[in-house]
């Protein structure tokens, strides 16, 4: 039996195995009555079993469930699960207590071998590879063996291949995730009832959950929507640093802020209107809108995306263009146009 | 008196910019659009003369309790504690109404406490902030009512869930903040918060969520506090995080006994 | 009897079954508490199953949009996807339904954690050595396997919670350097959410992962049987035979009752306790969230991991965006999987023993390995914690930022102060065992001696009591001894300080001359 390097405390330091201890009676083996008793005890526990299921199949008829009501449910859930419960720990408490209590009780013990096969064993083993080896020529034959390996090694190819289509073949991810649905004259409308949001609605400290307008009539509309869905509202407008290029994409201190997080996706919805700041709620990432959504806090590195908006004719807020970046998390291609 | 329009700049920490007023200029201007709801929202049904003795003995309580930080006239303190010139009734309703108010000791946010006034008393305060400017008036308990309640779960999955959570169960802001759990808030506390947004919240004025919608909200939240889930004990409805410690410390803790029985030798 | 008997010789002359059940019925198996673990994964895997089964009969695993009708009012007339619909249906028409539907998610909660537990067993006895390194792969395997089982089953329902795991499923992946965009194509069938990904974790959850945990328990449990249950230490026990009851009939009585058990445990949850309520979190949009959203816990580790990254870890190779507050945290978990799954294999190296070992160690007889261990508990509960950062905050009184700065300096420090720790206990732990070997317990009665003198009584263990606290393998470093060739390689280097580092600090068993030099000593 190999060793290995190990270096242990040689045996005859070692003290020795007293063996084992002398069996200590359990009262059922002293006492028949005890024994009788244990006995009933396990088939009562059995009995309860027998109440429990039938006690669970009456819980299904007396407590069906009823349309717009909840509470018939919840009487359906506890009252079939309690049954169900007690038919259950009915017969495992009986199993285990009739094993413990009644079934012989006294320890054995089993040999133990080397889990490797002995020297003969092994002998016979190698030799059926070796005489495998013989009659097939594999080793032998090498043309034959190498263009196996590389028939065997090319053949899962083809079913690689065949999921290609998991993905769509037409589009260009890149290309997909750059734009959103917004662009220059598409008015801002109330998530999630489409409503048209104008500029004199949306006051100091409130703060609007907004979709493109017509989002609903698109056949891709969660696709866009998780895209597209932006964060609407006012700040004062000297509370707002504004760096050179975006001076007019606010409006009146009106700002609008893609709402899919930068770090891995969720929205960002959690507004203060005092802070001015926004909080994620999946990773804790904080969002300063008076700076332009600046990361402050937690993992994630780029601001949102800010939409450059304006009012058109009838006062109704609109976008001026479509998100100069793309929205939501980094992707490795994401600069590279 | 007024319109449910909010004010909140004023009650922003004490600062008080000229632009605030202009702001509050252009939405009382704008404000038609949203006036004929709000005025069916007034709960101002007393005669002039009570009234004025409601808004003096408001005066009054005002300047016992409140006016050290907020000043006289409820001006505000810079610094201290925000103007209330305009935050309207409904405003000082909710604030003292849900023990906010007078604030115990200067934290992250005003904490919810035992309400420290009689309704009268409220009454009376709200009458005297609501006399100085117009702003959101307490909501007619009509306007509560009748809500539609698959309409308010979608508007509060939008708009409150992010901060209060889907069950109203509440959740974490920055620095301390916390959006309050919504459990047996009262229907008008709910309305009120909306339409002035303390502390932290933004403001849902009318013409964001209209009053037939946040009488659909105060009904889905309604429904949440008056039907127990029907799935059994909802684990403070904190989510996935309860269910583990649960499943850790409850069943497998029970499972964990059951073996040291099951393996224990027997008498 | 007569149809047993006839039944018996039935099947027999057809599968000459006798032999596997002559081979099979008397097998031994040791008792201890913990040696039941692995059966409550086994038991609940078998729950998951049958109520499983029984939920596929009405879930509609599709993102088709439909209108909801049915009997929850608060989602009347609400669009949704007929996944979401029909799970709404299992919980609230079907009778029953939510029952299962609750006992299933329990189940499958309960599945992760006594995989977790009993794998913490085996790290911490040793059970993992030589012969059962395999078996060990195969478990870790089959915690894997759970943890993707668990995170498939949980996207079905397309609900608001769920839809975001998997927003965020979709930005990791997005995070991944070149090829991120294409795999997340390839997985959702192009934009997120799209309507392909519902339907294709189904086949996942209910095809192909379940076979993969059938045969790995397979594979699991054959091992077992081949090399044998391991046993603690004890009088009569050795590294020669293995002792304790029966399979017939003591433990398959114990092991049936305890299946009922476990499944009746969980149908008492079930019944009382929510868990996923779907219908308040809706369906699932892109644009609303619900605060304190977290994955099931199993899945905590890694959300944790992403929330604990602080700010900046981005940049730029040229037009390519390199994001590290995503590959960082993967890193990590995978590293620390790979070193969990490799661990016996590191630690025979270091030892360099190549014995088989039957007899399951106490904790403290192995100071380095379990200090090891409860580093990597901590590791791993710093990152669990940070998953519900949110929460611990409002519950504690505290600010979130606070929560995430102590548990980013508990996962750096953590684990090296409950290396040190616990390394220190265990080594305490072991002189205690030393001194109650050789002196025995101190009885609290206290005698006068003739002389005068005062004395407090010893009571000797027994010789049965004793063994159990004498009997451990002792090693000692690996020396640096050169090999064949005469030279010292530096990988013999490397072990030889590993080695060190493993054993130097050790509290040696007692020894026969010394617990005869006690016994003359009159041993008080």
């Amino acid at each position: 039996m190999p060793v290995g390097t190990a270096v242990v405390l040689p045996d005859s330091e070692q003290i020795q195995n007293p063996g084992f201890p002398p069996y200590r009676p359990r009262v059922s083996d002293l006492d028949p009555k005890k024994a009788r008793s244990n006995e009933r005890r396990i088939a009562l526990l059995f009995a309860a079993s027998m109440v429990g299921s039938v006690f669970a199949i009456v819980a299904y008829i007396v407590f069906p469930i009823n349309a717009n009501d909840p509470g018939s449910i919840r009487l359906n859930n506890l009252f079939l699960g309690l049954g169900i419960a007690l038919s259950l720990l009915g017969i495992g408490i009986a199993a285990v207590h009739w094993s413990k209590a009644l079934m012989e009780g006294h320890d054995l013990s089993e040999e133990r071998h080397m889990t490797r096969g002995s020297e003969a064993t092994r002998a016979s083993a190698a030799e059926v590879f070796h005489l495998g080896n013989k009659e097939s020529g594999f080793t032998r034959r090498k043309l034959v063996r190498n263009t196996l390996i590389a028939s065997l090694a090319l053949w899962p190819l083809p079913g690689i291949i065949i999921f290609r289509d998991l993905g769509p073949a037409d589009q260009d991810a890149n290309d997909v995730l750059r734009h959103t649905m917004w662009k220059a004259g598409t008015r801002l409308t109330k998530d999630p009832n489409g409503v048209p949001i104008k500029a004199s609605d949306v006051t100091l400290g409130s703060v609007f959950h907004v979709i493109p307008e017509g989002l609903d009539d698109r056949e891709d509309a969660l696709e866009q929507k998780a895209k597209a869905a932006v964060l609407l509202m006012r700040l004062k407008p000297e509370d707002l640093h504004v760096s050179k290029g975006r001076e007019n994409w606010n409006y009146h201190g009106i700002v609008a802020y893609s709402k899919i997080c930068t770090h891995v996706g969720c929205p960002v919805a959690l507004y203060e209107q005092q802070t001015h700041h926004l909080l994620c709620p999946c990773h804790q990432s904080q969002f300063d809108i008076t700076h332009e959504a600046e990361v402050i806090f937690g993992p994630a590195k780029r601001p949102l995306p800010q939409l450059p908006i304006t009012v058109d004719s009838e006062g109704y807020l609109v976008a001026r263009s479509d998100f100069h970046e793309p929205v939501g998390p980094s992707f490795w291609e994401r600069d590279h146009t | 008196m007024a319109t449910s329009v909010p004010t909140s700049s004023r009650r922003k920490t004490g600062r008080r910019s000229p632009l605030a007023s202009v702001a509050l200029l252009l939405i009382g201007l704008l404000a038609t659009g949203g006036a004929y709801a709000a005025f069916t929202t007034s709960a101002s049904a007393s005669t002039p003369a009570s009234e004025q003795a409601q808004v003096s003995e408001g005066k009054k309580l005002f300047e016992a309790n409140c006016a050290t930080c907020h000043g006289l006239g409820a001006v505000g303190t810079a610094g201290v504690a925000p103007s209330l010139v305009g935050v309207g009734p409904a405003a000082v309703d909710f604030q003292v109404g849900t023990g906010r108010m007078p604030m115990a000791a200067s934290g992250p946010q005003a904490e919810q406490k035992p309400t420290q006034f009689t309704n009268t008393q409220i009454a009376a305060l709200a009458a005297y902030v609501g006399s100085l400017a117009p702003g959101p008036a307490i909501p007619s308990a009509d306007s509560l009512k009748g809500g539609n309640v698959s309409t308010g779960a979608e508007l509060f999955r939008v708009n409150c869930a992010m901060c209060h959570n889907v069950a109203g169960a509440g959740g974490a802001l920055t620095e301390g903040k916390y959006a309050p759990p919504l459990t047996g808030v009262t229907a008008k506390h709910v309305y009120e918060a909306m339409v002035t947004g303390p502390q932290n919240m933004p403001v849902f004025n009318n013409l964001n969520i209209t009053p037939k919608d946040k009488a659909a909200i105060v009904a889905y939240l309604q429904y949440l506090d008056s039907h127990p889930s029907p799935g059994g004990l909802d684990l403070g409805n904190l989510g996935p995080v309860s269910e583990g410690l649960f499943v850790w410390i409850f069943a497998l803790g029970a499972i964990v006994v059951v073996t040291i029985w099951l393996t224990a030798k027997p008498n | 009897m007569r149809v047993t008997n006839w039944a018996a010789n039935y099947i027999d002359e057809r599968t000459g079954m006798s032999g596997l059940v002559k081979e099979l019925g008397r097998k031994i198996f040791p008792d201890h508490w913990s040696y039941m673990l692995g059966e409550v994964a086994l038991y609940s895997f078998i729950v998951i199953l049958l109520s499983g089964t029984f939920l596929t009969f009405f879930f509609q695993a599709s993102m088709a949009e439909t209108v909801y009708h049915g009997s929850y009012a608060p989602l009347e007339g609400i669009k949704m996807s007929s996944a979401l619909s029909s799970t709404l249906h299992i919980s609230f028409d079907v009778r029953g339904g939510l029952l299962l539907r609750q006992i299933h998610h329990w189940a499958a909660l309960l599945f992760v954690a006594s995989i977790g537990l009993h794998m913490l067993r085996i790290f911490f006895t040793g059970a993992f050595r030589k012969p059962r390194e395999i078996n060990w792969i195969v478990g870790f395997t089959l915690f894997v396997l759970a943890m993707a089982e668990g995170f498939t089953g949980y996207s079905l329902p397309d609900d608001l919670l769920s839809g975001n795991g998997l927003r965020i499923i979709y930005g990791m992946v997005e995070g991944v350097p070149v090829v991120g965009t294409w795999i997340d194509f390839l997985l959702f069938g192009g934009e997120f959410p799209g309507d392909a990904i519902v339907g294709r974790l189904y086949t996942l959850h209910i095809l192909l992962l379940p076979a993969a945990v059938v045969a790995a328990i397979g594979i699991h449990l054959v091992l077992l049987v081949v090399n044998k249950h391991t046993q603690f230490a004890g009088p009569g026990r050795t590294e020669k035979n293995v002792v304790g009851v029966p399979i017939m009939p003591v433990f398959a009585a114990k092991a049936g009752g305890f299946f009922f058990i476990v499944f009746g445990v969980i149908a008492v949850v079930a019944a009382t306790v929510t868990i996923n309520p779907i219908w308040d979190y809706g369906p699932y949009d892109p644009s609303p969230i619900s605060a304190g959203t977290q994955p099931d816990w199993y899945i905590g580790f890694a959300d944790g991991a992403l929330r604990l990254v602080p700010p900046g870890w981005e940049f730029m190779i040229g037009p390519y965006t390199v994001s590290l507050n995503i590959l960082i945290p993967i890193i990590v978990l995978v590293m620390f999987l790979v070193v969990v799954g490799a661990y016996p294999f590191f630690e025979a190296w270091i030892t360099g023993d190549q014995r088989e070992h039957h007899m399951t160690d106490r904790p403290r007889n192995a100071p380095v390995r379990t200090a090891i261990g409860a580093a990597g508990v901590t590791f791993y509960a710093a990152l669990w914690a940070a998953a519900s950062s949110d929460i611990l905050a409002t519950h504690f009184k505290m600010s979130v930022e606070w929560v995430t700065h102590i548990i980013q300096f508990a996962l750096i420090v953590g684990p090296f102060i409950a290396y040190f720790l616990a390394k220190r206990i265990c080594l305490g732990l072991q002189k205690k065992d030393r001194e109650i070997a050789l002196h025995g317990f101190e009885s609290g009665r206290i005698v006068r001696l003739p002389g005068g003198e005062y004395i407090e009584v010893h009571r000797q263990l027994s010789e049965y009591e004793r063994w159990r606290l004498l009997t451990y393998d002792d090693y000692q470093p690996l020396m640096l001894r050169p090999n064949e060739r005469g030279r010292i390689t530096n990988a013999a280097r490397l072990r030889a300080r590993m080695s060190r580092w493993f054993f130097e600090d050790r509290i040696a068993p007692v020894t026969k001359g010394e617990l005869e030099a006690s016994h003359q000593h009159g041993g008080h």
